[in-house]
C-alpha cells in the first residue's frame, strides 16, 4: 500500500471511530509532538493536551467527509500542535519561543478557528445540560449520549412504559433547547 | 403536547424512520406552514449539535483509553519519567549559566534565610490555626460508631473488633499510591502515638507515619494494617504547573464524621506572608480539614489544605504540589510511585466528587 492510501484509510477509520486507528496515529506522531512541545517550553501534560485537541481537529475533519489531506498526517498534526501551542503560550504569557525556521508545516489557521467554534458550542451544550437538573439530565444523556432505547430508559427511570418516558424526555428536550438557544444568541 | 408530537415528527423524519406516505405529509407539511419550517429547521440543527457532542465525548472517551494504553505499553512514556527528560534537557541547555548563579544565589538565600527564618516562624505560630480537630466530642464519636455497628453489614462487622479505638483529634488525608500510602499534614500527626485511618465505608486501618516533614508540612502514612488490600484506579494526578488565579477549586474533608465537600477559588498565587510553598484559597474549612485534598476542575490535585489565618475568615492556605514533589524526592523511597492517570478530567463535579470520596481518608489517633 503506498503512502497515501495507508494514510486515507487511517482516515476513514478515525471517521469510523475504529480504536485501531487511533492507536496507530498516536504510536506514529506522538513522539514527535512530545519532543516538540517539552523543547518549547512546556509540560509532558502540555503535550498530552495538545496533542488530544489536535486528535480532536483530526477527527472533526475527517468526520466531515469533505476533507482532503494535501498532505501527510505527520506534518498535518503537527502544523496544528505547533499553532495550538503557540497560541496556549501567547495566553499564558510565557515564554515565546523561535521556532526553528526549516520546520514544515501547512496553514490550519480556518480549522483551528472552526475547531475552536465547535469547543464553544460544546461547552454552551454541557453547561445548559447542566442547568437543567435531574431527572433531565440524565434521561436526555443516556437517550442523546448513552444511545440507550426508549424502554430501556423507561425501565431505568421507573416509567411505566416508554410512552411516557418518551413524553417525559421531549419536555426535557424542549427545556434544553431553550436554554441552550438562549446561550447561543446571547454569545452571537 | 402538540410540540412534543412535533419534536417526535422532526425526530424520526431526521433519523429515516418515517414511512414514504409520512414523510411525503411531513414535507408537505412543512412546505405550506413557514412557522413549522422554522421549527424544524431550528430543532434539526439543535439536535445535530447534541449529537456532535454525544459524538465528541466518545471520541474523547477513546482518546483516553487509548492515552492509557498506550502509557502502560511505555510509548507515552510515564509523567514523572518524562519530567526528568525534560530536566536532563534543561541541565544540559543551561548548565553553565545554572553554575554561576547557583553559587551567587546560594551565598545570598542562606545568608538572608539564618536573618529571617528565625524571626517568621515564631510569628507564623501565631496568626494561624492549623485544621486539625482536637476537641472531638467522644460522645458524638461514639454515638456514630453505635450507628454503623446496627447496620449490619460485612464491614461493620469488621470495625466491632476494633472499637475500643478512641480518638482524640480527627483530620483527612488521600491516597497518593494504591499499595497504601496516604499523605496528609505533618502537625496532624505529630504527637500521636496511634493513628487510623478510615475510609467512606467506614473502614478502619491501622496506620503509622512513615515521613514526617514539619518545616513543608507534609507527612506521608503507610497503612499497615493486613486487612487493607491494595487499591487500584487512584483518579487523580499531580501536575508540576502553577496553579491559576481565580480558578475554582473543591476538597472534600473530614470535619465531621462524615465527608463534607466545600467549593472556593483560589485567592493569591502565595500562603501566609509571602510563603511561596503555600497559596491562599478561599474556601470553609473547619479543624478536621486538614490533610484534605484542593482539586482543580479537571480533576488534578493542585494541593493540600493545611490551616487557616485565625483572625479571617475564609482565608485558608494549602500547600503546594511542588512541596509533594520536593518530599518524595527527600525520603527518597522508591515504593511510593504517583498515579499518572486522570480519569475525572471532563466529568461534571458530582461525578468527579463519586470518584474522588473512595481515595480521600479520614486520619485520627491519640
Amino acid at each position: 500500500m503506498s503512502i497515501h492510501e495507508k494514510e486515507k484509510a487511517l482516515l476513514e477509520g478515525l471517521a469510523a471511530n475504529e480504536t485501531g486507528a487511533i492507536e496507530t496515529i498516536y504510536r506514529e506522531n506522538y513522539a514527535t509532538i512530545h519532543a516538540f512541545i517539552v523543547k518549547n517550553n512546556g509540560y509532558p501534560e502540555d503535550a498530552r493536551d495538545i496533542f488530544q485537541e489536535a486528535m480532536i481537529v483530526l477527527f472533526e475533519n475527517a468526520k466531515s467527509g469533505s476533507f482532503e489531506l494535501s498532505c501527510q498526517i505527520k506534518t498535518y498534526l503537527y502544523s496544528v500542535c505547533r499553532r495550538l501551542w503557540l497560541k496556549k503560550l501567547h495566553q499564558q504569557n510565557r515564554y515565546y519561543p523561535a521556532f526553528e525556521l526549516f520546520d514544515e508545516t501547512v496553514p490550519v489557521e480556518d480549522e483551528i478557528g472552526a475547531h475552536e467554534k465547535m469547543n464553544e458550542d460544546f461547552n454552551l451544550m454541557e453547561a445548559a445540560m447542566l442547568k437543567i437538573g435531574e431527572p433531565c439530565k440524565s434521561i436526555l444523556d443516556a437517550y442523546y449520549i448513552q444511545k440507550k432505547t426508549m424502554p430501556e430508559i423507561a425501565r431505568m427511570f421507573g416509567y411505566t412504559n416508554a410512552d411516557n418516558a418518551k413524553t417525559q424526555k421531549y419536555k426535557c428536550l424542549l427545556r434544553l433547547k431553550k436554554i441552550f438557544f438562549t446561550q447561543y444568541k446571547n454569545g452571537e | 403536547m402538540e410540540d412534543t408530537l412535533l419534536l417526535d415528527a422532526i425526530e424520526r423524519y431526521r433519523n429515516g424512520e418515517m414511512s414514504p406516505q409520512e414523510t411525503v405529509f411531513f414535507e408537505e407539511l412543512r412546505k405550506n406552514n413557514p412557522e413549522i419550517d422554522q421549527l424544524a429547521a431550528e430543532h434539526t440543527f439543535f439536535l445535530g449539535e447534541l449529537e456532535k457532542m454525544s459524538e465528541l465525548k466518545a471520541y474523547r472517551h477513546q482518546l483516553d483509553q487509548v492515552e492509557n494504553k498506550l502509557t502502560n505499553e511505555g510509548v507515552i512514556s510515564r509523567r514523572e519519567a518524562r519530567g526528568k527528560a525534560k530536566i536532563v534537557y534543561l541541565w544540559s541547555k543551561y548548565r553553565r549559566i545554572i553554575a554561576v548563579a547557583a553559587s551567587i544565589a546560594g551565598i545570598v538565600s542562606i545568608a538572608t534565610a539564618m536573618l529571617v527564618s528565625s524571626y517568621s516562624v515564631s510569628k507564623k505560630t501565631d496568626v494561624i490555626t492549623p485544621l486539625v480537630d482536637t476537641k472531638l466530642n467522644q460522645f458524638a464519636h461514639k454515638l456514630t460508631l453505635i450507628e454503623k455497628q446496627l447496620n449490619v453489614t460485612s464491614a461493620q462487622v469488621h470495625n466491632q473488633s476494633r472499637s475500643t479505638f478512641e480518638a482524640n483529634f480527627r483530620a483527612t488525608g488521600f491516597l497518593i499510591d494504591g499499595s497504601g500510602y496516604i499523605i496528609t499534614n505533618a502537625h496532624v500527626v505529630s504527637n500521636a502515638r496511634n493513628i487510623v485511618v478510615e475510609n467512606r465505608k467506614g473502614e478502619q486501618f491501622f496506620a503509622s507515619a512513615l515521613y514526617a516533614d514539619k518545616t513543608a508540612d507534609l507527612a506521608i502514612l503507610k497503612i499497615y494494617d493486613t486487612a487493607f488490600k491494595k487499591v487500584t484506579g487512584i483518579p487523580y494526578t499531580f501536575p508540576r504547573t502553577s496553579p491559576v488565579l481565580a480558578e475554582r477549586i473543591f476538597t472534600l474533608g473530614y470535619p465531621r464524621e462524615e465527608v463534607v465537600y466545600g467549593e472556593g477559588y483560589l485567592s493569591s498565587e502565595s500562603g501566609y506572608s509571602g510563603d511561596t510553598t503555600s497559596y491562599q484559597i478561599s474556601i470553609s474549612a473547619n479543624p478536621g480539614n486538614s490533610g484534605g485534598p484542593v482539586v482543580n476542575k479537571n480533576g488534578d490535585i493542585i494541593g493540600i489544605i493545611s490551616s487557616k489565618e485565625t483572625n479571617a475568615d475564609g482565608v485558608v492556605f494549602a500547600i503546594t504540589t511542588k512541596s509533594i514533589y520536593n518530599m518524595l524526592k527527600q525520603c527518597s523511597n522508591d515504593s511510593i510511585s504517583l498515579p499518572t492517570v486522570n480519569l475525572l478530567k471532563g466529568l461534571d463535579r458530582v461525578h468527579q466528587v463519586e470518584r474522588l470520596e473512595d481515595f480521600v481518608y479520614m486520619v485520627k489517633g491519640n
